[in-house]
């Protein structure tokens, strides 16, 4: 199996950080077959790149939801509405699928933050320990291959 | 019975804004805000750090245009150095600022404006949009796709990184390019070039067909600042500050380290982001744009012969002198792109290119330092003043999106007056107030965007406050 892995944030907001450092940490379990990024933002281009895998990641901060951390299977979406100049995850699948006829998983690792507006801030005590857990739960995933990144969360 | 319509935030562009429309009794359009929450911590935090640090921090004020940051910043620290970076330094900061500006234009012509011109301001939101592109023509949001990579690819062959560039140091350049990069990307002109000059095509044949609408979109004259060479070409690194009138007349030239001389801000209670404005007009007065349509109208020509053909066909619209309308950002926007490809090409055709000597060495040699180059949205500046160690002591970042702001309220009202009748905000008038925004192509300096941001809230309040309307998408 081939994954891409993209964590993107922007390292120097506070929580934001938390896409870039979960994958940095995952990176650094040097597992075969999986290519890890980092960038600022997701991208319509990221689309190109992904008719040459099986599975992607996509690992960023979380302002609401599940603590500490939600991962869940993402569907393409035609209809969504880019809302800026970065993409969604489910915009950038779309694209793939219909540009690039990429046959391609995607699954959103969504870790929880709080802060996020002050410039050069560290992450927060509580979303230090949701990376933490989030990164125990992708390596346990990685661990067990194919089977266990796919599996229900 | 005075009403307020209430867009918040604006989709399709970067940061959290939203545009507030003020009607009269008559239910016409009266005044329109388009309010800014700008990120400003970032000067404060730079204080107490080192100046040779800014290069390397200031790419990440924002994940859209970190390249021209991270230019300004190295330029500034070369003024407080008193160096000039070597000659091979300079064509490769010129290299990947070609490069940026190539990605970054191709980004907002064929992912976030063409959606409106290709499918319609009347066309489903839903599909309105690089999707609702990709089913009506895959082939050209392919090429769309592809020029924005070969774009990046430039900075990423030379840094090591698509978006963070790290490679900018004080005296020119950290990285030296390699042959097999040189060629690699050299080989991937031909088809830039002709992406580029599809996107003409269709942009003016879009024109040609709507010219009525075109020349009437936010159609305002104000005077226009960018950056020109030695001779008045334009310049995307490095030149002479030049402001011209919208007859196309001479302002007035500037260096960069006389900014301030020219330029002045003002505080709005609707807004924190600032009013700059020329100062010898005052603030009634004053305002002006920059960006794309600011340097094709200041500049006298274009260095590279496709754009150059093409500058002129713009300029011909206006008998020679500056174009003027909110929409023309585009058409400026692409003869731009073309010329990024070009100059690209140009450079890595240049031997000096790979060259080994590509940082010059200095050390403080001054208190203060000023930067300046020319971002995608327009001209940015990095203002550093730093004590005896070195240690940064206040740092003014005067960004191009700032610059461009009383020209977008300018473009929001006119827009606004033309197609919004103050009862309600139809799919079609909002999002024509939305492009008007997205002619400018703005930043607004806000690079946080985590997951599950940036609904779009369309309010409609009456004089007492109470909702009329409300709207929600995305």
């Amino acid at each position: 199996m081939r994954a891409l892995l993209i964590g993107y944030g922007n390292p120097g907001r506070g929580d934001d950080a938390l896409g870039p450092a979960f994958a940095e940490a995952i990176d650094a379990l040097g597992v075969e077959g999986l290519k890890v990024e980092v960038d600022f933002q997701l991208n319509v281009e990221d689309a190109y790149d992904m008719k040459s895998y099986d599975l992607a990641i996509f690992a960023d901060a979380a302002v609401k939801g599940a603590e500490p951390f939600f991962w869940r299977e993402v569907q393409p979406v035609d209809t969504v509405s880019f809302s800026s100049h970065a993409a969604s995850p489910e915009g950038v699948l779309a694209l793939a699928k219909r540009l690039f006829d990429a046959k391609i998983r995607g699954f959103v690792m969504g870790i929880r933050g709080y802060e996020f507006d002050e410039f050069g801030a560290p992450l927060t005590p509580r979303a230090q320990e949701n990376l933490r857990q989030a990164i125990a739960f992708m390596a346990a995933r990685l661990r067990a291959g194919e089977g266990g990144l796919t599996a229900p969360a | 019975m005075p009403k307020t319509i209430t867009i918040n935030p604006v989709t399709r562009i970067e940061g959290h804004a939203k545009i507030t429309l003020h009607a009269g009794d008559d239910g016409k359009i009266q005044k329109a805000f388009f309010h800014v929450n700008e990120f400003r911590g970032f000067e404060k935090f730079c204080e107490g750090r080192l100046y040779t640090e800014m290069p390397t921090i200031t790419p990440r004020i924002c994940g859209i245009c970190p390249t021209s940051h991270s230019m300004a910043s190295a330029k500034a620290c070369d003024h407080i150095q008193r160096i000039q970076p070597t000659p091979t330094g300079i064509l490769l900061r010129r290299l990947v600022q070609a490069g940026q500006m190539l990605s970054s234009h191709a980004l907002s012509f064929f992912h976030l404006s063409s959606p409106d011109m290709l499918l319609g301001f009347d066309a489903d939101p839903a599909k309105r949009n690089v999707l609702g592109l990709a089913e009506k023509d895959p082939a050209l949001a392919i090429k769309g796709i592809r020029l924005r990579k070969i774009g990046q690819e430039v900075s990423e062959r030379l840094t090591g990184k698509k978006i963070h560039v790290l490679g900018v140091v004080p005296g020119g350049m950290a990285f030296a390019l390699s042959e097999a990069d040189r060629v690699a990307l050299l080989e991937q002109m031909p088809e830039a070039l002709a992406t580029c000059q599809a996107a003409l095509g269709i942009l003016k044949g879009y024109i040609s067909a709507n010219k009525k609408m075109v020349d009437t979109f936010a159609m305002f004259q104000t005077p226009y600042l960018g950056t020109v060479d030695k001779d008045g070409a334009l310049d995307f690194y490095d030149g002479t500050l030049r402001w011209v009138n919208p007859d196309g007349s001479l302002l007035q030239d500037a260096q960069v380290w006389e900014y301030q001389k020219y330029i002045a801000e003002r505080s709005m209670d609707f807004t924190y982001l600032k009013y700059p404005y020329f100062k010898p007009l005052g603030f009634d007065k004053g305002f002006y744009q920059v960006g794309t349509l600011g340097r094709v109208n200041v500049a006298s020509h274009i260095r590279t012969p496709l754009a150059q053909k093409e500058f002129v066909e713009f300029r011909s619209l206006n008998g020679g002198k500056p174009v003027h309308g909110a929409f023309y950002h585009h058409y400026a926007r692409l003869v731009e792109m073309l010329h990024a490809a070009e100059e690209v090409q140009r450079l890595l055709e240049d031997p000096r290119i790979t060259g080994k000597d590509i940082q010059a060495r200095g050390h403080r040699n001054g208190l203060e330092g000023i930067g300046h180059t020319e971002a995608p949205r327009g001209t940015l500046f990095h203002h550093y003043k730093v004590d005896e160690t070195g240690a940064l002591t206040k740092v003014n970042l005067l960004i191009a999106t700032g610059q461009n702001n009383p020209a977008m309220n300018q473009a929001i009202l006119e827009v606004a007056k033309q197609y919004v009748d103050g009862n309600k905000v139809t799919e079609g008038a909002l999002n024509r107030v939305e492009h008007a925004i997205r002619c400018y192509d703005p930043c607004l300096s806000c690079s946080t965007h985590a997951y599950g941001r940036m609904p779009l809230d369309v309010e409609l309040q009456g004089p007492g406050g109470e909702v009329l309307d409300h709207q929600v998408r995305g």
